[in-house]
């Protein structure tokens, strides 16, 4: 595969959310407002560029056994200085994520990625394959921020989007959108608009 | 009294998987059929059960500030609680293997059912999850971590079982859209069984 293969293929094609269905727990849990959802994506693509290429040059030197261990040690080490830089420069937006920014560790996008290709590449192609896929990721996360909260709470980054006049004129905010199970119907219907398009993926049964 | 309330609110009103999305890379990938899901399920409660308790008492005489107090006086402004992450990843893979050896020496029966799971336990968002929830709750004693722990874990068993046993029927007998099959029409399941917990809110006894 070539480098730029291993950039763009996580964007659509073999996107880690819609494709490859890891990490969702965070994408359903932090997506009520658009401001967390951006964070957590770049939170994301800094911990899973990092974590890939620091694997993959050490790769060679863990031992099978153990690597599991090694690699949750590279991960959680790197989650902590995202969470505490977090709470240094960007207070509130740490509040409002609270633990999922310690669960980055366990999501299951880093691990994958980790398992699957740091494991066995050179650090470049591990880089761009950790920033493909971490934006892969982060897109997803804000088109489903995006729609939650525009139809949620009427606003995008806090700022009201949708004008005092429509309210008069009788229209409501959807409250449905802000509760956590409305999250996983947005994924459901971008995996239908997705697969619709990309026929190759979709199940037989 | 208060215990018996947590663990009934663990597992219907703050459920895992229907109001926290915790640990669902492997729900999606393991509820096909009830008997593999029953069986990670189990496997989920009983590291659950076992690493809360730990992790609850490493943040009360460890980690928190002030809470090497039991050991000098000296060291009650000493706050570790920043390395809390690394020592809760590393309580949780550690007692995954250690587990999995006990399992395979005295119960060889449980150990062959259980298989694969429980190794892929260790990145589980869902076990990472409630040593965070437990961390940021302030829980009083080791007897309410238990019962959390407990809790968590048969709402997430309730949880897979029930959603792979509406998916064996689906995938028998309705015809559902082709770009919708399989992962799609699974989150839509999730999302109205998680709509359905939501009517638990409020329960005291």
């Amino acid at each position: 595969m070539s480098n730029k293969n291993v950039f763009f293929n996580p964007f659509s094609k073999n996107n880690p959310v819609i494709v490859q269905i890891l990490g969702i727990c965070s994408v359903l849990a932090v997506t009520a407002k658009l401001e967390p959802a951006l964070v957590m994506g770049l939170s994301v693509i800094a911990v899973l560029a990092f974590s890939n290429v620091i694997i993959s040059l050490i790769r060679n030197t863990i031992p099978t056994n153990i690597r599991i261990i090694v690699q949750l040690v590279v991960v959680a080490g790197l989650v902590v200085i995202v969470s505490q830089l977090l709470e240094a420069y960007a207070y509130n937006v740490s509040k409002q994520l609270s633990v999922f920014i310690g669960l980055i560790i366990t999501n299951c996008i880093l691990m994958g990625r980790l398992e699957a290709f740091a494991m066995a590449n050179r650090p470049w192609p591990s880089f761009l394959d950790g920033v493909g896929n971490g934006v892969g990721y982060a897109i997803i996360l804000v088109i489903v921020g995006f729609f939650r909260e525009i139809l949620g709470s009427g606003t995008l980054f806090g700022f009201q989007l949708i004008p005092q006049s429509f309210y008069d004129a009788g229209y409501v905010n959807n409250g449905l959108m802000i509760l956590p199970p409305m999250a996983l119907i947005v994924v459901a219907c971008i995996i239908w608009v997705h697969r619709s398009y990309n026929k190759d993926l979709q199940d037989q049964h | 009294m208060e215990n018996l309330n947590l663990f009934i609110r663990s597992i219907f009103v703050d459920n895992m998987i229907f109001a926290y999305f915790l640990g669902m890379c492997s729900f999606i990938a393991v509820s096909k059929n009830v008997k593999t899901a029953f069986g990670l399920g189990i496997a989920v409660t009983f590291m659950l059960t076992i690493t809360l308790p730990i992790n609850y008492l490493l943040e009360t005489y460890v980690l928190r500030q002030g809470a090497l107090t039991w050991l000098s006086a000296d060291f009650a402004d000493v706050d570790l609680s920043f390395l809390s992450l690394i020592v809760f990843i590393a309580v949780i893979a550690s007692m995954t293997q250690l587990v999995e050896m006990v399992v395979e020496k005295y119960a060889p029966a449980l150990y062959s059912s259980l298989g694969i799971f429980l190794p892929l336990i260790a990145v589980n968002c869902a076990i990472l999850g409630g040593s965070l929830f437990m961390q940021q709750r302030d829980f009083a004693s080791v007897g309410t971590a238990v019962c959390a722990g407990a809790g968590w874990g048969i709402g997430w068993l309730l949880a897979i079982t029930a959603v792979a046993a509406v998916r064996e029927r689906v995938a028998q007998y309705s015809n559902v859209p082709g770009p919708l099959r399989g992962v799609g029409i699974t989150f839509i399941i999730t999302a109205l069984m998680g709509i359905a917990f939501m009517s638990f809110l409020g329960i005291k006894i």
